[in-house]
């Protein structure tokens, strides 16, 4: 048969048409779809014996007591514990997705060395002894130079054992430069301090206030001890307590209280001495307080320059608004007044903490049910003093670099001056250890942190997540994760009453990881001399066992302890401390950037979903996150409609959003709950390190800021910059 | 046993979600997904196809700044009994795929019957189901964290909230062992209801006259379960799902949010008459 055109054609569209018509390949198709469906590669999880431990979460300084699940050696929930004083059988949303951060893809599973450029990824596996014996060497080097000030530490905390290693540490090393990093509650120990005298930690007794007006404190955005704090919020609507909230943009804490009043950013201060200034007007004050050291000046600082029309011109907020609120404040049985913005990563305006302080104290409501005491937890760790050698002794004599205790006499420790001081060539670092915090990341300013770590010839994280700090570290000794090992848990930020916790191991160490008490005491050790014999235990657990004492016991039994009861301080309330001086002629929190090339102000919001800190969202958290807060690659931010008209903005457009220290591509929200004239952008996004789940997603409010210093405390106070938004 | 249950009042579990103290904290959707193995990609902002058995919703009172508002929605599925089980999505299955336990009040969905033509998820007005469009993939080490209470599902099939039924079989396992055929209120509770840290979400039987779910709801069972009490709603009540899930606010708005209404519609006259 001869093939021509015509019958090839023919043939290849008889038989494709044929093809079609039989069911054969639908038929192939479905049966491989339903086949490969049954494919080995879905997961049938294996059964097994089921048990539950009790520990204590340390994800942040929140202290709630979990319970996990366990089939044989897997952990496959955790959940809150019943009974435990903070959260009584809550957890919030990273509590419950601490599993994907124990077995997940972001842990540093051996120690691990550097070989390309900082940053650059490229890492070399190395044993535990050469790890600590080239940390070692590194440190001798130093010393032996006459460079052991230069030594320096970042930390997340100065309470509880661990931080203390490193203190110890230092010390007889010779280097005074522990750091720690920055919260409110450095500027609550500030203020109660200069106000009270005491050297204590801040505590509320929320759950018995009627009446809490909160000056931006994201008391349900992750403010205090998160669940603690969710609890005293429904405690409250139950029993028809009042709240109240100040703050520009109608955060999920202004949405749930009972009235939200906007106000200018960065106006707080004067608002609380204009309520001040009602209070004492109108003889509501308590009366016992007016003996009070400094009273008389602050009545009259109130009354020259913060009355009711000033003040309203300053925040912004109409009169009557302000009079009914500072009357029902002072009316109220236990009013509550709390500030610290957001969850209270910047420690802020001093101004603003003592102006509340003095509110709270006008109403008598310190170291009051429902108000607010001095905490001190009873110490427990009681080490003997270690021997220090003249190298130490000289160390210890030298200034610190972040300039604490000297040029801002009341501080301890101030990170926020790390890289200015030493972009600006004023002081230098030759090696940096970096253990539960993640400041590349975390600090506002952090391109000008990123710069100073540049010039740090050595750094030493101790992260069991591959963090911005660690992924930019030269050596990586990575901890067990909290699920895997033993640690003291102080009092979680602002409870009343002192509580010990022990965190324990759930689940035996995943990876080739290593206690970080451990490591220190190993370093110390192959460094010899003075600082072996002030690390004679035999290990961090001995350690431990032996600072806890009879605490032990309890703690292994039950997880927590009070340690000590609320603690009554009573010093003199100074009204009127020196620092307040400035009060006298009022300028609002200083803001970078001139208003006239950045006509808007960008502000940070947080949120309980996306964590800010060290922690970075796990996968879960994350897909939690809203589209109109994280979409695709893309951070949201927030402008009222009307900003948006300006501008010529609508719903979802891409946009640029410029500060002075930064840029980034967004994509707009319009959200009737801001006010005009705001950006606002979520804080927790932006990372570029971590996993897949994470990296790469939204920017970091922190890369377009810088850090401002409050003028009084030294403390970072920016809660805000000028910006500009432009279609793309 | 078998026999002394059937002569016993059906249990009809159900939610009251408090939404005045709900803080849209998140916690209910990752105690949710931690529990029943949900699986997670890299990117999930694409809301449509990213799996949450529970998700929070965000309601605005669609007025201008200052006076605009918020509120908090979390929602499960709903686990509709219709008229006498008929929820809408088990009426459409070809496949038997998901029922109505007429024991409990449960809907289920039995993945391995399930062959994907996603009729539920068009017939549930309450957008509750997922689709799996592509096998879940978890990191190497973090199959280690799979609960066996829950199977993880396969690319193809439906998926939606259970009102983690497994804990119910495991109270009643135990129940059983120990010679009792009744739970206590607190024996059995969802995942969420137990996470969540403000104490909204209430889980019970709302045929118990003696659980908190009955008290706060007041559901007549009369009239396809609507509540008694004037700040509870359901989500669209209108059509006639009668859904196990209930919500309180006292907030007018709120209450509005919970159905549609045509414009100057007499609320008095149509609703709750």
């Amino acid at each position: 048969m001869k093939i021509g055109r015509r019958s090839f054609l023919s043939f290849v569209i008889g038989g494709a048409a044929g093809t079609a018509i039989t069911p054969l390949p639908w038929k192939l198709m479905d049966d491989s779809s339903i086949w490969s469906q049954n494919w080995p590669w879905t997961p049938v999880p294996p059964d097994g014996e089921y048990s539950q431990s009790n520990s204590v979460c340390t994800l942040c300084p929140g202290g709630c007591g979990i319970t996990v699940r366990k089939v044989d050696d897997r952990v496959v929930k955790i959940e809150g514990m019943k009974g435990h004083p903070v959260n009584d059988g809550g957890l919030c949303l990273m509590g419950l997705s601490g599993l994907q951060l124990l077995y997940g893809p972001t842990r540093v599973k051996t120690p691990l060395k550097r070989v390309g450029k900082r940053g650059e990824g490229k890492w070399e596996k190395i044993s535990w002894d050469e790890a600590i014996s080239e940390v070692a060497k590194k440190l001798a080097d130093i010393r032996s130079n006459g460079g052991s000030h230069t030594v320096g530490s970042i930390v997340d905390s100065e309470n509880g054992t661990v931080p203390n290693l490193f203190k110890r540490f230092l010390t007889t090393y010779g280097s005074p430069n522990f750091m720690t990093m920055p919260s409110i509650q450095d500027s609550y120990a500030m203020t109660l301090q200069v106000m009270q005298g005491v050297s204590a930690q801040v505590g509320f007794d929320a759950e018995n206030a009627d009446f809490i007006l909160s000056f931006g404190s994201g008391i349900i955005d992750g403010w205090g001890s998160p669940v603690r704090m969710f609890k005293a919020n429904s405690a409250w609507k139950a029993n028809g307590k009042k709240v109240v909230q100040i703050e520009p943009r109608l955060s999920n804490t202004a949405a749930k209280s009972d009235k939200w009043i906007p106000i200018n950013p960065g106006t707080e201060a004067a608002l609380a001495l204009g309520l001040a200034n009602i209070i004492i007007s109108n003889s509501l004050d308590s009366k016992k307080i007016s003996q009070s050291t400094g009273f008389d000046s602050f009545k009259k600082l109130v009354q020259n320059e913060y009355g009711t029309d000033k003040v309203s011109k300053i925040t912004g907020i109409n009169s009557a608004t302000i009079v009914s609120l500072a009357k029902n404040f002072a009316r109220a049985s236990k009013p509550l007044a709390i500030c610290g913005k957001g969850q209270g990563s910047i420690p802020g305006s001093l101004n603003e903490f003592m102006a509340v302080h003095a509110l709270n104290a006008l109403v008598g409501n310190i170291n009051k049910e429902g108000g607010v005491w001095a905490v001190t937890d009873t110490e427990y760790i009681n080490w003997p003093k270690p021997e220090m050698d003249s190298i130490a002794e000289n160390g210890m004599q030298k200034e610190r670099i972040d300039g604490a205790g000297s040029e801002y006499p009341h501080t301890k420790s101030l990170l926020n001056r790390l890289a200015e001081v030493i972009n600006s060539g004023d002081g230098s670092l030759e090696a940096l250890f970096v253990s539960g915090a993640n400041p590349l990341y975390s600090m506002p300013g952090s391109k000008a942190i990123k710069n100073a770590f540049d010039n740090i010839p050595f750094i030493v994280s101790f992260s069991s997540y591959m963090d911005e700090t660690a992924s930019n570290a030269d050596l990586i000794l990575p901890n067990h994760v909290y699920l895997e090992r033993y640690e003291d848990v102080t009092t979680p930020a602002g409870l009343s009453k002192p509580i010990v916790g022990l965190t324990r191991p759930v689940v035996k160490p995943q990876f080739n990881t290593k206690h970080v008490g451990d490591v220190v005491m190993l370093i110390a050790k192959a460094l010899g001399g003075g600082m072996a014999d002030a690390f004679s235990w035999e290990s961090y657990e001995a350690c431990l066992k032996e600072t806890l004492g009879v605490k032990w016991d309890i703690l292994v039994e039950k997880g927590f302890e009070f340690n000590g009861d609320k603690c009554v301080l009573e010093g003199d309330f100074n009204f009127y401390p020196d620092a307040m001086k400035s009060l006298s002629d009022f300028s609002p929190v200083s803001i970078e950037g001139s208003a006239i090339s950045y006509p808007l102000l960008l502000i940070p919001y947080d949120t309980i979903r996306l964590a800010n800190g060290y922690i970075g969202d796990p996968p879960f958290a994350i897909k939690t996150v809203e589209d109109t807060v994280l979409k695709g690659k893309n951070s949201c931010v927030e402008i009222n409609p009307k900003t948006g008209k300006e501008l010529g903005l609508t719903e979802g457009r891409y946009a640029s959003l410029l500060t002075p220290r930064g840029k980034a591509k967004v994509k707009v929200h319009l959200y009737e709950g801001i006010m005009p004239g705001i950006v606002a952008l979520p804080r927790g996004l932006g990372h570029t390190a971590y996993d897949n789940y994470l990296a790469g997603k939204g920017c970091n409010f922190n890369e377009l800021i810088g850090s401002t210093e409050d003028p009084v405390s030294g403390f970072d106070e920016a809660w805000g910059i000028r910006a500009r938004l432009t279609k793309v | 046993m078998k026999e002394e249950g059937k002569h016993k009042k059906a249990k009809k579990y159900g939610m009251v979600i408090n939404l005045d103290e709900c803080t849209g904290c998140g916690a209910c959707m990752v105690a949710c997904m931690a529990e029943n193995n949900v699986p997670f990609k890299e990117d999930e902002s694409n809301k449509l196809d990213s799996i949450a058995w529970m998700r929070v919703y965000k309601l605005t009172n669609g007025k201008p700044y200052p006076e605009a508002e918020i509120c908090y929605l979390p929602r499960p599925c709903m686990h509709c009994e219709g008229e006498h089980g008929h929820a809408p999505c088990v009426s459409v299955c070809p496949a038997t795929a998901t029922d109505y336990n007429h024991e409990t009040g449960i809907v289920s969905q039995i993945y391995t019957r399930c062959f994907g033509c996603r009729y539920c998820m068009v017939a549930c007005p309450y957008h509750a189901r997922y689709f799996n469009w592509w096998d879940p993939v978890w990191p190497e080490e973090s199959t280690k964290y799979l609960s066996p209470n829950v199977s993880p599902r396969m690319r193809g099939v439906v998926e939606k909230c259970s009102f983690c039924f497994h804990r119910y079989q495991l109270a009643m396992d135990k129940a059983y062992l120990e010679g009792r055929t009744v739970l206590e209120e607190d024996e059995y509770q969802t995942s969420c209801a137990q996470a969540c840290p403000a104490g909204a979400i209430t889980f019970g039987d709302l045929n118990n006259p003696e659980h908190k779910v009955h008290q706060l709801a007041k559901p007549d069972n009369k009239h396809g379960g609507r509540p008694g009490n004037p700040n509870v709603f359901r989500l669209l009540e209108r059509l006639g799902t009668n859904p196990k899930v209930y919500y309180m606010s006292s907030r007018e708005w709120v209450r509005q949010a919970g159905d549609n209404y045509i414009n100057n519609e007499d609320l008095a006259k149509n609703y709750r008459h």
